[in-house]
């Protein structure tokens, strides 16, 4: 993956996959720590302790169409390779929480990307699902749920072209705001 | 920073426009979004097809996601569902094939065969 914001797009598709209807993606760039993590929380199936113990093995997928799963494995890799972390916690039922971190400073951590297009990108796709997103930097915090948007346009779908413009642009001046966006 | 309240304007017009908007069944774009479609550049291209599709008032197109489609080196696919037509499979697609595709297939019903699995598939032999 290029970017961070590729990352969190394919780990993202794991929630959906289990079946999550309200997915939290947070992103915190802390400065001072020099640690930019990201946590995705979904209230999907979730996975029994076997399962999880797994989850990093390429080897390792629900998917029936081939053997193998790369979304995870290469998200370690990358957190690995810029002295970070991926954690992750499961309960079958309640849902998973995925939290990967990032040595901000670290030559070979990958820039944030375009969290913009991912999370519209994630919108459009699934208009039926609540995505709920912070952005937090030590200047501020970045506040997003797509009930609100839901809220206030009743009677069109969030996957309009018109509203799913206005939401990439509304999340691009917020983050402009709080200095988000680590290149 | 811009503001939520502009939803209310953006709706009233979008209202407008979608009272005019006919509910007959209309062709599906589904953009693969596994791990190898996301890792090859399917973002961009999921992104250039809702613009497309914008940009010329295509009403009746659904653009959405599936996952891996299964052969990753071709990645990224699309393909195309017409109601009535056999399905077709757009490989190795980047933003700037998006607006034939969408012209020519979509519009005017001319597939791009160029750009299908099949002519890629016939130049590897």
């Amino acid at each position: 993956m290029r970017d961070i914001s590729l990352h969190i797009l394919d780990i993202v598709q794991n929630s959906i996959a289990a079946q999550g209807t309200t997915i939290y993606i947070e992103i915190d760039e802390d400065a001072e720590k020099d640690l930019l993590t990201f946590t995705i929380s979904d209230n999907g199936v979730g996975m029994d302790g076997q399962m999880v113990d797994h989850i990093f093995n390429p080897f390792c997928t629900t998917r029936t169409t081939r053997k193998v799963g790369l979304g995870l494995p290469l998200l370690k890799a990358s957190a690995e390779g810029s002295d970070g972390y991926v954690h992750i916690e499961s309960k079958q039922g309640e849902g998973t929480q995925i939290k990967a971190a990032f040595k901000i400073s670290h030559i070979d951590r990958p820039p944030l990307g375009k969290i913009d297009e991912t999370i519209v990108t994630l919108i459009a796709c699934n208009p039926d699902i609540d995505f709920i997103y912070t952005h937090i930097t030590n200047r501020g915090k970045f506040f997003f749920d797509t009930r609100d948007i839901k809220n206030k346009i009743a009677g069109i779908s969030i996957a309009q072209p018109e509203i799913l413009k206005f939401i990439g642009e509304y999340i691009e001046s917020g983050l402009k705001k709080i200095g988000g966006g680590a290149t | 920073m811009k503001s939520l309240e502009e939803l209310e304007e953006i709706r009233k017009k979008t209202l407008e426009s979608v009272n005019i908007r006919t509910e007959r069944q209309g062709t599906r774009v589904v953009v693969g979004m596994g791990t190898c479609g996301i890792a090859a550049g399917a973002r961009p291209v999921l992104l250039a097809f809702l613009d497309e599709v914008s940009k010329r008032n295509l009403n009746n197109v659904i653009v959405t996601q599936t996952g891996c489609i299964g052969v990753c080196r071709l990645e990224p696919m699309v393909e195309i569902y017409t109601p009535g037509e056999e399905k077709v499979t757009y490989v190795k697609v980047t933003p700037d094939k998006v607006s034939k595709i969408v012209s020519n297939h979509i519009v005017n019903g001319q597939i791009v065969s160029e750009y299908t699995i099949g002519a890629y598939e016939e130049e590897e032999r």
